[in-house]
């Protein structure tokens, strides 16, 4: 086997890598954001914005992640909204682990008591602090685990994004193996590249879980829910 | 040839040694109860007689099988070893009497048609012959335990070990349970049976053994031994369980 | 140029037969690996426990892409080549058998300890054990998660043409290429996916809540 054909590359590869790490934090951040914003809704703005969510998360969750990006990517120009590769790969990541996430908090939310609400308002805490301290906090500190799972998940289907030509870490693989004829040996070194990303990763997001839900960290680890493919 | 012989039984969870040299000899159709406070040693003791626990140093013999690790050979002391959990342990997916028939059936090869009059007859016995296709889960505590028993004996054990059999059941079901290990015992069966039940020890076992500390700390025949107890530590035990 | 009309859809139609037959296919092959790879996840011999565990955490960690692509080009590179069907059956299979494995290791390890003791006090074997007590209660523990897995494995059947193999998605492309009416064609792409993923989610909840409820009486 010859690798080093491959690994002469390496400033492509090292690009692809950067790519697939900066579409992963971008969607992570903004899928959780609006995650939270449609746990929000659900429970604030009565039973038609539930169902809303609900449809939402299950049109998602039931469909695959390519499809969705090529309804993006191809589809919505049909409607005028045209996108580049790149951002359509963001919106289709974003929307998808809103949707994975949306589910997990969901989860998290509900086994939160109702009186331990209470418990919060009786203690003179506004509307707000109650939210933050005694809903969103425990409830996200519970289901970290399942995000942290759902997070990886969403890293690797980031894969699926060379399908709209974007340059991310497997985009890269088939350029490299376009000009070097070594199939076997780029997909090994790619996918070797995958594995130590996917298990840094992990341990990041726990390392993140007890930063920054210390009191409740082994409480979450008890609870710990699977997270399911993209 | 007594049914069991523990000799000089040694065993250590880590660092913690659990059985500090404890020797026992327990002849056919004897009934022995062991009692003891919690922690004293008393279920590690039955689990080694059947093999579910090791030790370290020592030599156990039940029913003309020497203790071993080997496989085949421990499968065989088990054929004549019956024990029964505390927490019944019955096979939730089977019904009670396939959960009777299965292991005469797989282990011993006993016809389709004998194991079923075997298990109707031991059900007979422990009075529960309606119950034979209920399934474990509508079944109450009591029930349930007697069942376990049932299923021991459908192997047709030589010795028969019970775990604090009656700890887990509300006060009014230890009674039927209780009665079946009665007549067990009274129709000769070899038992060893841990139990915090003093009357049934003082009133149904020959012997009884009160543990303490890893050790055998007195042992003697069991209306004797609770009403003259040699030692403080069995005096305490005794007058703290009358209550 | 085309227009996307009757023709296009039933072709679109028929492919996901295949994405069916695939699926079937992968579940069936991986489930004989994952079986196995289970069972030597919780055997009592070291290395066959710690190989079972490096192939699972291995396979959970890298794309299903890059499953696809490594068992393509590794066959290839042992002179195997695979018609298309044959080729994205055997990638599948092994995505499948790595999620598998650890589902039912999983099930497996909740049936109680209790359960082995007093399978092993009535003199079972530990293959009779396996057979008669642990497994048909993790069947039925691993039942919901089991369903919920295989609405993972459609989903992830859309990848597949990346080995050549025409399945729903891979028409709807090729229909999208002919016609260029990307919108309502991934719109029925996708509502076939959805038809056959609900349904199956619908009945992982719903086992799940059997489950529960047998479980807490
Ligand atoms: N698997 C194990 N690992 C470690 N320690 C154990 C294990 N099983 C028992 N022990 C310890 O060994 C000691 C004796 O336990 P054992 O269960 O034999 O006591 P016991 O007399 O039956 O008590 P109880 O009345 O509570 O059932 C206890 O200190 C217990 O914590
Ligand atoms: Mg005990």
């Amino acid at each position: 086997m010859l690798f080093q054909d491959v690994l002469s590359k390496w400033p492509m590869i090292l690009h692809g890598v950067w790519l697939t790490i900066a579409l992963s934090f971008v969607a992570i951040t903004l899928g959780l954001v609006l995650a939270t914003a449609m746990t929000a809704l659900r429970s604030l703005a009565g039973s038609w914005a539930g169902y809303v969510v609900d449809a939402y998360v299950e049109l998602m969750r039931n469909t695959p992640f390519l499809v969705q990006l090529f309804m993006i990517f191809f589809g919505l120009p049909q409607l005028g909204i045209r996108l580049n590769g790149l951002e359509a790969s963001i919106l289709a990541m974003t929307l998808n682990l809103a949707a994975y996430a949306t589910e997990i908090i969901r989860a998290g939310v509900d086994s939160i008591h109702r009186s331990q609400i209470e418990a919060g308002l009786a203690l003179a805490m506004s509307k707000w602090q109650v939210l933050k301290h005694v809903v969103l906090q425990p409830a996200f500190a519970r289901v970290w685990p399942a995000l942290s799972s759902q997070f990886v998940l969403m890293m690797l289907a980031s894969s699926i994004c060379s399908f709209v030509s974007v340059q991310e870490l497997s985009g890269t693989a088939a350029i490299i193996e376009q000009d070097t004829f070594r199939s076997f040996e780029t997909y090994i070194v790619v996918t070797v590249i995958y594995l130590v990303l996917a298990l840094s990763l992990k341990l990041f997001l726990n390392w993140l879980g007890h930063k920054l839900f210390p009191q409740v960290s082994g409480l979450a680890r008890l609870t710990e829910a699977h997270g399911e493919a993209a | 040839m007594p049914a069991v012989l523990i000799e000089d039984i040694h065993k250590r969870f880590g660092s913690l040694e659990v059985l500090k040299g404890v020797s026992l000899s327990v002849e056919p159709g004897q009934v022995v109860a062991i009692i003891g406070r919690s922690g004293s040693g008393k279920s590690t003791l039955l689990r080694c007689i059947n093999g579910l626990e090791t030790f370290h140093a020592g030599k156990i013999e039940v029913a003309g099988h020497t203790m071993t690790q080997d496989p085949t050979k421990l499968r065989e002391l088990r054929k004549d070893v019956g024990i029964v959990f505390q927490s019944y342990n019955l096979f939730p997916h089977l019904t009670v009497g396939q959960n009777i028939m299965l292991s005469p059936r797989i282990t011993k090869n006993v016809p389709q048609a004998e194991a079923l009059a075997l298990a109707k007859d031991v059900l007979a016995q422990v009075g529960l012959s309606e119950k034979f296709d209920s399934y474990p889960d509508n079944l109450s505590g009591g029930q349930q335990q007697r069942v376990a028993i049932a299923r021991s004996l459908a192997m047709k054990p030589k010795v028969m070990l019970f775990d604090e059999v009656t700890s887990a059941l509300d006060p009014e079901l230890t009674g039927e349970v209780l009665l079946v290990m009665e007549k067990l015992a009274k129709g000769g069966m070899t038992m060893l049976l841990v139990t915090h039940e003093m009357n049934f020890a003082r009133t149904v076992a020959d012997t009884t053994v009160f543990m303490h500390q890893g050790k055998i700390w007195e042992s003697g025949p069991s209306k004797v031994l609770f009403a003259n107890p040699q030692t403080p530590e069995l005096s305490n035990f005794v007058k703290a369980g009358a209550h | 140029m085309q227009t996307f009309g009757w023709p296009e859809a039933l072709f679109i139609f028929r492919s996901a037969g295949w994405t069916l037959a695939l699926t079937a296919i992968a579940f069936f092959i991986g489930s004989i690996l994952g079986g196995a790879f289970a069972i030597m996840r919780l055997s009592r011999v070291r290395w066959l426990r710690r190989f079972a565990s490096g192939y699972i955490l291995v396979i959970q960690s890298i794309p299903v892409l890059m499953v696809l692509f490594m068992s393509y080009y590794g066959l290839s590179a042992l002179g195997i080549e695979l018609p298309p069907f044959l080729a994205a059956s055997a990638s599948l299979s092994i995505y499948v058998s790595a999620y598998l494995a650890e589902i039912w290791r999983g099930s497996i390890e909740s049936v109680p300890r209790q359960q082995w003791e007093a399978s092993a006090s009535l003199a079972h074997t530990t293959a009779q054990t396996y057979r008669y007590v642990i497994l048909p209660q993790a069947v039925r523990i691993s039942l919901p998660p089991t369903v919920g897995f295989l609405v993972q494995l459609v989903k992830n059947t859309s990848i597949v043409q990346v080995v050549g193999f025409v399945d729903l998605m891979r028409a709807g492309m090729l229909v999208n290429n002919a016609t260029y009416q990307a919108f309502q064609i991934f719109t029925l792409v996708g509502a076939i996916y959805f038809a056959i993923c609900f349904p199956l989610s619908r009945l992982s909840r719903h086992l799940e809540k059997v489950m529960n409820a047998s479980r807490s009486h």
